[in-house]
């Protein structure tokens, strides 16, 4: 699949951002005034920041606002639902904490539930893909909500909580590489069925249709970089997890606090770029690829 | 709405016989002219005439080679379009409204002036079926000639998807599948027509009559074992250039 700078800053900004107010929403830390305006003020540039990203790449921004209407099937639409909802009640939250010292609890509570629901949301838009046999498994989910929790910890400074977040993170990421390796081999599609040739013999792609490239190559069978995966997962694992936690291990600093939040959020950009580089749609099939 | 129909009252789709297929690619440039011309936004080249060139199609002629265990290897052109799937993925994807499946005859279509080009609806296709036009913006898709078929300013005889008006092998066929005595359901019956990707649970309309079995060919001349071979041994040059090379 192209990793379209566009939905990578959206997926890890706003899956950062959502994780932070998650934690806002829980009164952790239990933080008011102008320093909880700092938070909520990291927290909203980051999803809302990430939101506008992603309508970058599409053909005509300017009907998204028709993207509320199908919550009832398209997961793309709850998740525009969900991120809409979560922003106003932890807006709402926010204002009466930062400006009034008011702290309504369960607003704090709906508002982190709709955060959490937010970042599920955008990980079914690819989980739910058959196409993509990589993306197409519960450890999707798993994966894109793990890294906003212990992201979002790490960014609020709940230190013990992400000491022991950004380990099972790391640990579902392993999972899901290791997986995902196989996932294409393993869901049954091949050329064979493909094409329904498989009966007769062995099939291979003599011909493409064009001699040129065109859309579908160009969006679901990006292959560029592929051959740097081993390289970019032990940098992905190392600024993402490793160098965080080594960090965070350390005695307490706002420096080195900094760092460990710079390391985590270029990793998991790493991370992402592969999440969509190397995910192989089974319409290569049809041209001989993966 | 982007919900599917439970059901719909006809079935309208194609019967692709790879049998008859020659790869002639006639119907990749019908489909391009009728649909470039008429309904919706036309269907765009970039630098058709350059280095570069690429478009938006709808309709794509591969071809595999297929070879058996025993026998010589096949060649099957292969033309691929939208399949009109009864489970289509792309339409429930679609977070504007903009994809929908009609009740009346099950063409799944877009609504352009709904569509905000995010392209998920392509990434949900097994088939590669849907293109994002790169100068409109928009997702265009096969729309079963749906300006064609009920088109009572044609001659009947033209009211069929273009590509199957203009196939000049017969290899394409058009009717409503959910009719037992159509044309196309009769078709399917006989030959076996198959699915794609039937794994990926989109339950097509569309099906795809395979290659008939090869003849079998034992002898291409019943004479030929009795003519003595001209030359059994070389002689002159050739002769001494043979027996030099043995003796190194």
């Amino acid at each position: 699949m192209h990793p379209s700078p566009s939905v990578i800053i959206f997926t890890t900004c706003s899956g950062l951002g959502f994780g932070l107010l998650a934690w806002l929403g829980f009164g952790l830390p239990d933080v008011t005034g102008w320093v909880a305006f700092a938070f909520f003020a990291v927290a909203y540039l980051l999803a809302v920041g990430g939101l506008l990203a992603s309508t970058f790449h599409l053909g005509h921004p300017e009907r998204a606002m028709k993207a509320f209407s199908q919550w009832r099937s398209s997961w793309l639409s709850r998740e525009g639902v969900a991120a809409v909802a979560a922003l106003l009640v932890m807006g709402a939250y926010a204002g009466l904490l930062i400006f009034f010292d008011i702290r309504i609890m369960v607003l704090g509570w709906i508002g982190a539930v709709l955060s959490v629901l937010t970042v599920y949301a955008t990980s079914m838009i690819y989980a739910q893909l058959k196409t993509v046999p990589r993306w197409n498994s519960i450890l999707t989910p798993a994966l894109l909500l793990a890294i906003s929790i212990s992201g979002g910890a790490l960014l609020a400074g709940q230190i013990t909580e992400a000491q022991v977040l950004l380990p099972i993170a790391a640990i579902i990421q392993l999972i899901w590489w290791t997986r995902g390796d196989l996932a294409l081999m393993q869901s049954g599609t091949d050329m064979a069925t493909a094409t329904g040739l498989g009966k007769i013999g062995r099939v291979r792609a003599f011909e493409p249709p064009h001699t040129g490239t065109n859309y579908l190559l160009r969006e679901l069978v990006y292959q560029v970089g592929r051959k740097h995966a081993i390289k970019l997962r032990v940098i992905a694992f190392v600024l993402g997890y490793a160098l965080p936690v080594l960090l965070i291990l350390l005695p307490f600093g706002h420096a080195l606090a900094a760092l460990a939040v710079l390391s985590h959020l270029a990793g998991i950009a790493t991370s992402r770029w592969l999440f969509f580089a190397e995910a192989e749609h089974v319409v290569g099939l049809y041209y001989g690829k993966r | 709405m982007t919900m599917l129909p439970e059901t719909t009252t006809r079935k309208l789709g194609l019967v692709i016989d790879l049998d008859t297929c020659v790869g002639c690619h006639a119907c990749v440039i019908s489909c391009k002219g009728w649909n470039t011309e008429n309904y919706g936004a036309p269907l765009s080249d970039q630098d058709p005439y350059g280095a570069n060139p690429s478009g938006t199609f709808l309709n794509r002629v591969h071809s595999y080679e297929v070879q058996p265990e025993v026998g010589a290897a096949q060649l099957v052109h292969f033309p691929k379009s939208c399949l009109h799937c009864e489970d289509a993925p792309c339409v429930t994807v679609c977070p504007t409204g903009a994809s929908y499946k009609r009740a009346e005859d099950g063409i799944v279509l877009v609504n352009e002036s709904d569509c905000i080009g995010c392209g998920l609806c392509a990434w949900a296709c097994p088939y590669g079926a849907r293109e994002m036009d790169a100068a409109e913006g928009v997702m265009k898709k096969c729309t079963l000639c749906v300006d064609r078929i009920y088109n009572e300013n044609l001659p009947e005889i033209d009211r069929v998807p273009a590509c199957v008006r203009t196939c000049p092998a017969g290899a394409r066929h058009f009717g409503d599948f959910n009719d037992p005595e159509s044309h196309v359901s009769q078709l399917t019956a006989e030959r076996g027509g198959m699915d794609l990707m039937p794994e990926q649970g989109t339950n097509p309309v569309n099906k795809y009559l395979p290659p008939r079995p090869k003849d079998e060919i034992d002898q291409i001349d019943i004479l030929a074992p009795f003519l003595e071979p001209v030359v059994q041994e070389p002689k002159g040059f050739l002769g001494w250039l043979d027996k030099a090379l043995e003796k190194i």
